[in-house]
């Protein structure tokens, strides 16, 4: 139960590191904190999505009519009151789509292609007549065989979604079409003469279903068409600019006709990336002159929002007899869902990144099925292809009689290594320290309790990479009269940003934390930012701040030469909030500068806008004891450790608990969530019922140890910490049970069914 | 997407009848609400008029009877089941299953009335009650009547009930010396999913040897099942894991259940045996150390 | 048109009263009739506590409350918790301990916890675990918000 931290050599700062109360925190614990669904306007309508009971059908004829002609209905869409876009890719985060697909994600044009595709849009004046006017809308449909299994989907003469789809075969499009939209390689070194030199050779096929990030929040919009033509969209988004955006394309309008409002969110995880009910809304709301609310209930959630793709990947592992890995292949495919654009790349490229190995050949297919189009899920695409690949390494060390430790020490990456990319590591990298920090936790070296004749104890261990996102970051902050400042940024808060954020700036500028009042802004009030996501927040945002307090401490500068009347040669040094001149005991507090600044010029504004071009790699290192039941098949986590490279720990409050919510989703993902689907293509399970998310009775408390390796130029070190902690779960549960049990799972989630039906075949 | 239209709370149970059989099918009763709202909220079930039973006294009273014997108002929430002594000493089987239906916010409004009327197959106060022979007092348009719950559900979701008929009380027979009871079911999480087995056993001793046994299982069929061969494999046997490994089998053989999302027809019957062995073993231990 | 009903009732202290359709939930009335939006919805079927007020000193999803059945009976809502100038113990430790993260699930945690601390001022971490599996949270794993419980705990009781 102890959470350890393990502060860098020696740390001059004041803010950084400390664990104060966060700024939007009294508001979020009383419940007046305004989320999506919490928006009202007057004359509020509510909007409501008729959804496709098909996985698979051509959509032949719609009839709206007795829905129009409802009291209280007004107004009636489908995708025929959409333009139909053109084929650019739009911003979805880690995932990809085109315009067009998004479009007819959004809503189903010719053919619904997964159930809950959305078909028909109302806008009512309750919520019962919306519903009511569902039920009036004939929607004349041809059933279609639905693809279900990625195996199936990637045979020749599987049934096809989309018929002008054509697979870019490494580069090249081939001319026939497939359900493969993508195959895409890495290749380093040679691997077949890699092969010839291993005296050991692992290899496995390795599966996961879709899963979904589970955020609690569903998603909620509120659109209003102003008769001037300007659209104004409340919306529960990480990423209000690319939603503008994505929605100022898909409506054909220019993107200056949109503002887009973040609400608080209710959890995201890569879901609330692209824009679902945005669009719909605002149609609504043009074609009923008044503003239009709609919210996704659970069912929709699970059945038509952006889950995570299932997977299927072959790995082999060839090394000599001392350890030394000489060679991988993998071949991974992912479904991308109804749409192409999985994040199966992203997991190729994680699969072996902590690892310098010289030979190395990663094949990816992108893979089209008649499920809800993926989105971007925490670390998007790492866990699974890690799962296949940490498995695979568990199995060898067993293999080759090794700790699991020593071989990935003995196989370490090192500033220079390539990953598979060919991109090299230029900055120094925590992959050796989190596997020392667990070596030496005191989990580790802790023994096992002893198992029973029908309670068997196993104890795994797994890494995981995310490389992390950049991206861009703008803000601007205005000094107050009584030494506060008014901090803008345009990241919705979606787990402490405001604070990590607040505490870069008051650290820059040598003042309290308090002081910095931090506000999260609207599109038309705040520069571009991209999304929360790809754990930038804190990292991107913390380097715009920093430059953002560079440019008010020049300012102020300035501002005391005019109080002192000095020249412009004279020095002036601004250190820990204390600007000094070049006479002795010539000194201003930050404080007593801000209350002068109306008589020397007017209100001090600072802005930054940063882009930066490095980026923090981010490695997590678990272990987990646990206990199987063999008569019930039922897993207990015992005990579950986490290491991770976090740079720097703005607020390591909320850098272990990014953590401990990272391993509980991966928790669940190991071993109790699956999209079930029946052979008609109906999720079977949508529902916080049959979901089975992790309860708090289903965890331990979550251990979690800092390493801290700073990242160079970060002005404070900070590495994105949110991602990469899913990534290892699934590998160490899996390695776990299998040392558990003496039987190796292959496959997710390792339910107490599959243990059940493996143990008594 | 549905809502009923009416919704009635009356004072009596006449009141209720009348209302219910005025309503011609359309009439549901509501007790602690947890099936029946989002039944009806998610168009599983048309419903009318929603008839709150819990403005009625006896309908969420517990009366223990000279004899010991207790009478449990069906929208009685089973949160105060869990904490009735008098009920935690004489049907500790039935204390488990009423502090397992869902999670805390649902045991202040779930009730063995409307666990039972919902008859879902996997109800988990169903086979406990079995086990312990308990029986439904039912009220309706021609007066009252009682049914042994084993004989209450006729398939999934469906039970005996007529228009108008709305179950009122459980009944349960008095604690005998010497006996015990236990319900297990077995869910992937720790709590918030449906059993995807359940057991209800009620033990009898007479010095080490199982003098009756009664074993309810849910589940695994249509209908929650009472599984006379599994108590046959007990009664009269000593209580050793032979004996419990037995009526494990024959719980086994009795399970006849589908696949679905919850759980395989394979597991279900394994599990079968494995839950009901140890639902066996707490009830026997709780026979060894029971006073009276 | 189906026939609204009439309901009196007490929130968070204050008569209150409302008309509503038959058939609408507790939850429905509270945050779009008396904009009591603290109550959130997150499933809208009982599996996940997002909505938890307290009814009669116990803890209930208000999804699975339909709002006549309130008529004559006393609720609390997150809104009801803290007073005018100060938080209640759950809510100043949930800050503490940093338990909250997106912030969603939090106001149906803290009820939830409060009914525990009602009636169990010094639950053990299984206690709580065992108390608040109704509540799904999908970001902090709840080692912190177990902790923040157990700290709230130890707070109420210093003042007693």
């Amino acid at each position: 139960m102890v959470t350890t931290t393990r502060p860098s050599e020696k740390t001059t700062h004041k803010v950084i590191g400390t664990r104060p109360i966060r700024p939007d925190g009294v508001d979020k614990v009383t419940g007046r904190a305004i989320y999506g669904a919490d928006v009202t306007l007057p004359g509020l309508l509510i909007g409501k999505v008729l959804r496709s009971p098909f996985a698979h059908a051509r959509i032949r004829n719609i009839d709206t009519g007795a829905a129009e002609r409802l009291p209280g209905v007004r107004a009636v869409i489908t995708a025929a009151d959409l333009p139909d876009p053109d084929k650019g890719m739009a911003d979805v985060g880690e995932a990809s789509a085109t315009y067009r697909d998004l479009s007819h994600n959004v809503m189903a044009r010719d053919k619904a292609l997964y159930q809950g595709h959305a078909v028909a849009a109302v806008a009512a004046e309750s919520a019962s007549i919306a519903e009511q006017a569902l039920a009036l809308i004939t929607v004349d449909y041809e059933p279609l065989p639905p693809v279900l299994d990625l195996v199936e989907a990637m045979k020749d003469d599987a049934p096809l979604l989309h018929e002008d789809l054509r697979t870019n075969e490494l580069g090249t499009l081939s001319d026939k079409p497939s359900n493969i939209a993508a195959h895409a390689r890495f290749l380093k070194g040679d691997p077949a003469a890699g092969f010839a030199e291993a005296d050991v050779i692992v290899e496995r096929t390795y599966t996961t279903t879709m899963v979904h990030q589970g955020y609690i929040e569903p998603h909620a919009s509120t659109a209003y068409w102003n008769a001037d033509g300007k659209i104004t969209i409340w919306t529960t988004t990480q990423a209000p600019f690319a939603i503008r955006d994505n929605v100022a394309v898909l409506l054909n309008v220019p993107v200056s006709r949109v503002k887009v409002i973040p609400t608080e969110i209710g959890g995201g995880f890569g879901g609330k990336l692209p824009p679902y009910v945005e669009p719909l809304a605002a149609v609504l709301s043009r074609k009923s002159g008044a503003p239009v609310k709609m919210t996704m209930s659970r069912t929709e959630e699970l059945q038509a929002s952006g889950p995570t793709s299932g997977s299927r990947t072959h790995v082999k592992i060839g090394a000599k007899r001392d350890g030394t890995i000489v060679a991988v292949e993998a071949s991974l495919a992912y479904e991308a869902g109804a749409f192409p654009g999985s994040s199966v790349r992203f997991g190729s490229l994680c699969m072996f990144a902590p690892y310098d190995i010289p030979n190395m050949q990663l094949d990816s297919y992108d893979v089209v099925v008649n499920k809800p189009k993926v989105a971007a899920y925490r670390a998007p695409g790492s866990p699974a292809a890690m799962f296949a690949s940490e498995s695979a390494l568990d199995e060898l060390a067993e293999r080759l009689g090794m700790d699991p430790i020593e071989l990935r020490l003995k196989n370490s990456a090192k500033v220079g290594t390539r990953m598979a990319n060919n991109i090299p590591f230029q900055h120094p990298v925590g992959n050796v320290k989190v596997l020392e920090a667990i070596r030496e936790s005191d989990h580790w070296r802790s023994p096992l309790p002893e198992s029973t004749e029908t309670r068997k104890i196993g104890r795994g261990l797994a890494m995981g990479f995310w490389p992390n996102a950049p991206l861009k970051s703008s803000c601007f902050a205005t000094v107050n009269p009584d030494g506060s400042v008014t901090l803008v940024e345009g990241n919705p808060d979606i787990g402490g940003t405001r604070a990590s954020l607040a505490m870069q700036l008051a650290e820059t500028l040598g003042i309290p934390y308090e002081k910095v009042i931090p506000q999260v802004a609207d599109t038309e009030t705040v520069g571009y930012n991209d999304a929360t996501g790809g754990s930038r927040t804190t990292f991107t945002g913390g380097i715009a701040v920093y430059e953002l307090g560079q440019d008010i401490k020049q300012q102020l500068i300035e501002r005391a030469r005019i109080l002192w009347q000095l020249n412009p040669e004279d020095a002036i040094v601004y250190e820990d909030g204390t600007i000094r001149g070049p006479k002795e005991g010539q000194q201003l507090s930050f404080d007593q500068l801000a209350a002068q600044l109306f008589k020397t010029g007017g209100p001090v504004v600072g802005r930054a806008s940063v882009s930066p071009k490095h980026v923090g790699f981010a490695f997590g290192c678990h272990v987990v004891d646990l206990a199987v039941d063999i008569e019930t098949g039922k897993v207990e986590i015992l005990r579950y450790t986490a290491a991770q490279d976090v740079g720097k720990a703005v607020h390591p409050s909320y850098v272990e608990g990014q953590i401990q919510g990272g391993v509980a989703q991966g928790i669940g993902w190991a071993l109790n969530e699956e999209y079930v689907y029946d052979e008609q293509g109906r999720l079977v399970n949508a529902s916080f019922l049959d979901y089975r998310m992790p309860t708090s009775l289903d965890l331990p408390m979550i251990e979690t140890i800092l390493v801290e390796e700073p990242h160079p130029p970060h002005p404070f070190g900070v590495r994105g910490v949110g991602e990469v902690p899913i990534v290892p779960p699934l590998a160490a549960v899996a390695n776990a049970i299998s040392h558990a049990l003496g039987h190796r799972f292959t496959d997710l989630p390792i339910s107490p069914r599959r243990i059940i039906e493996t143990l008594y075949p | 997407m549905g809502q009923a239209k009416q919704y009635l709370r009356p004072s009596s149970i006449d009141e209720a009848v009348r209302a219910l059989a005025a309503a011609n099918g359309g009439g549901r009763a509501l007790a602690g609400g947890t099936d029946i709202i989002v039944d009806v909220r998610e168009g599983r079930r048309q419903v009318d008029l929603l008839v709150d039973l819990k403005a009625i006294p006896e309908l969420t009273a517990i009366d223990v009877d000279g004899a010991g014997g207790a009478r449990i108002g069906a929208a009685t929430p089973c949160y105060r089941i869990a904490e009735d002594t008098r009920l935690r000493r004489a049907y500790p089987g039935l204390v488990d299953a009423a502090s397992l239906i869902g999670g805390v916010q649902i045991q202040s409004r779930a009730s063995l009335g409307g666990n039972i009327c919902t008859s879902s197959p996997a109800a988990d106060s169903a086979p406990i009650l079995i086990a312990l022979g308990a029986t439904c007092v039912i009220a309706g348009p021609t007066g009252e009547r009682r049914l042994p719950v084993e004989q209450f559900f006729t398939g999934p979701r469906q039970n005996v009930l007529q228009d108008g008929e709305i179950v009122v009380a459980i009944e349960l027979p008095p604690p005998v010396p010497r006996s015990g009871s236990a319900y297990l079911r077995f869910i992937p999480r720790n709590e918030m999913d449906i059993a995807v087995v359940g057991a209800g056993v009620w033990i009898r001793l007479d010095g080490e040897t199982i003098a009756e046994a009664r074993v309810g299982l849910g589940a695994v069929a249509p209908t929650p099942l009472l599984v006379v061969e599994a108590g046959r494999a007990l009664a009269g046997k000593p209580a050793t894991r032979e004996t419990f490994e037995a009526a494990a089998e024959a719980a086994r053989a009795a399970a006849k259940p589908i696949s679905d999302m919850r759980g395989s027809d394979r597991q279900r019957i394994h599990l079968a045996g494995v839950i009901t062995r140890r639902a066996i073993e707490t009830a026997v231990q709780r026979a060894r150390e029971s006073q009276s | 048109m189906t026939k609204r009903v009439h309901v009196e009732t007490r929130i968070n202290g204050r008569e209150v009263d409302f008309l509503c359709e038959p058939g609408q939930s507790l939850l429905e009335v509270l945050r779009d009739q008396l904009h009591l939006t603290g109550a959130k919805e997150g499933c809208n079927n009982g599996n996940c506590g997002a909505c938890t007020v307290i009814l009669d000193g116990r803890i209930v999803d208000s999804c699975l409350v339909l709002a006549p059945e309130v008529e004559g009976r006393e609720v609390t809502t997150i809104e009801g918790l803290a007073g005018p100038e100060h938080l209640h113990p759950l809510q100043q430790q949930f800050l503490e301990h940093a338990a909250l993260q997106c912030g969603i699930c939090t106001p149906g945690l803290i009820m939830a916890a409060k009914g525990l601390l009602d009636q169990n001022p010094a639950p053990t971490e299984e206690e709580i675990r065992l108390w608040l599996a109704g509540n799904l949270c999908r970001c902090t794993g709840y080692d912190k918000i177990i902790r923040a419980v157990q700290a709230a705990a130890q707070q109420m009781e210093a003042r007693v």
